[in-house]
């Protein structure tokens, strides 16, 4: 069986989204770079993979998916279903409240301060720090939510680790790279299934490919 | 067995779109009114059953839900409906594709475009913010090509069988017909041709006629 193919930028969000529930699953695949900065998205070759323009693209012999969140949920399907609670109508259901609630409340609110703090620096934007600062206090009410669920839950969908766990990783890890990280410390619990999803070694395996600058330090942007 | 709850008003198209998952599957419920004018959802005990302080809410004996496409699988894989396709790899791997795009993309442009094509000018009295309108009616017509394109190959989203990810745009496009922009779709005949067999289904068009104020 051919390995399946992974299009794109490790530094990307996205991207880690997928490669984190592909070494999760164990399973094999090939990591296909492309550039960013080349317009390699744009390019017809890849608009035949994805018409939207976007990376990640996954192929998994005739399929091609994209969209990150949706070709995580193929891999695990395919090679880890109880990362999804398939099998479970209680625990597949917990595991889709948590995976919508970060595409849903959290990823809306972590994008603009990861962009203006990481980002519009190295390119020359604006920095909003009205946006920002509106961010934070929003991530904080969103914290207080997290911190009830993981309080009484050992991870969010429950007692098991899950995709809805693997899907907050990507976003959290450059967040986590800018001053406002601190505000994690107030909600002990957040904090502590934080540091236990960056122990994994699946994460540990990732994060090499994320520097906290997205590249930029180092001139080594995709 | 008791009906299961759905707390919020059909007006809302996150809730019309778990109603019509509950119709598809026939099951009974009971949909709970919620009054987002006074603020209900934003208090218990609402806010034990949706933390975020959101419609829908969903409550199916023990078992509390949010966040309206969690609750429509769930609702899908109890009836044991075929809108979903879990047991088959490949087409259960196009349904979350078109799901995804439905949620990320398409839905994103759709409620601005709503809220001010209809919620500000219709219920709330006030002027549309024509900027932010033309803004997303021009997102919404690059999605649209792509649309056009899937559609034209396939007589739906994931495929040749109709799947939650065509269902769950109706909500979005219904609310659209009631703003002045209906006509922006006129371009694209196989994206028209393909919404008006979803809306032509009898569990959608009974939730359509749910769908009638904001209450």
């Amino acid at each position: 069986m051919a390995p399946m193919k992974v299009y794109g930028w490790a530094v990307s969000p996205w991207m880690a989204r997928v490669l984190v529930c592909l070494e999760e699953a164990g399973a094999e695949y090939e990591f296909v770079p492309m550039s960013r900065n080349g317009g390699d998205h744009r390019l017809p070759e890849h608009l035949a993979r994805n018409p939207f323009g976007e990376i990640p693209v996954l192929e998994d012999g005739d399929l091609t998916l994209y969209q990150s969140r949706a070709i995580a949920r193929h891999i695990l399907r395919k090679c880890k279903p109880e990362f999804l609670g398939a099998g479970s109508l209680k625990e597949s259901a917990m595991v889709d409240v948590w995976v919508d609630v970060d595409a849903h409340q959290l990823e809306p609110v972590l994008k603009p301060i990861v962009f203006n703090c990481i980002i519009n620096p190295f390119v020359g934007r604006d920095v909003d720090q009205g946006l920002v600062d509106e961010s934070v206090e929003k991530l904080k009410k969103l914290l207080e939510v997290y911190e009830a669920r993981l309080s009484s839950n050992k991870y969010l969908a429950g007692d098991f680790v899950s995709f809805a766990d693997l899907t907050h990783f990507s976003f959290m890890r450059y967040f986590m790279a800018t001053e406002h990280a601190v505000v994690l410390d107030v909600y002990p619990h957040v904090k502590a299934w934080w540091e236990a999803l960056l122990a994994r070694p699946s994460v540990k395996k990732v994060i090499a490919g994320m520097p906290p600058d997205f590249g930029f330090g180092s001139g080594n942007i995709p | 067995m008791a009906p299961v709850k759905v707390y919020g008003l059909p007006m809302n198209g996150s809730v019309a779109r778990v109603l019509a998952c509950l119709e598809e599957v026939g099951a009974e419920y009971e949909v709970m009114a919620v009054d987002l004018h006074t603020g209900e959802h934003k208090r218990l005990p609402h806010l034990a059953r949706n933390p975020f302080g959101q419609v829908p809410a969903f409550q199916d004996g023990d078992l509390v839900l949010f966040e309206s496409r969690a609750i429509s699988k769930y609702i899908l894989r109890k009836g044991s409906s075929d809108l979903l396709r879990e047991n088959n790899l490949s087409e259960s791997a196009m349904v979350d594709v078109w799901l995804d795009v439905e949620s990320q993309k398409f839905d994103s442009v759709m409620l601005p475009i709503i809220f001010q094509g209809l919620v500000i000018p219709v219920y709330m009295g006030g002027t549309s913010d024509l900027k932010v309108l033309e803004e997303n009616l021009e997102k919404l017509k690059e999605i649209m090509e792509v649309y056009e394109e899937r559609l034209s190959k396939y007589k739906y989203l994931a495929g040749d069988f109709i799947s939650l990810a065509d269902i769950s745009h109706f909500p979005m496009v219904h609310l659209l017909h009631e703003t002045p922009y209906a006509a922006v779709l006129d371009a694209y005949p196989h994206v028209k041709a393909w919404i008006a067999g979803v809306m032509d289904r009898p569990t959608v068009k009974k939730v359509m006629g749910l769908m009638k104020t904001f209450g």
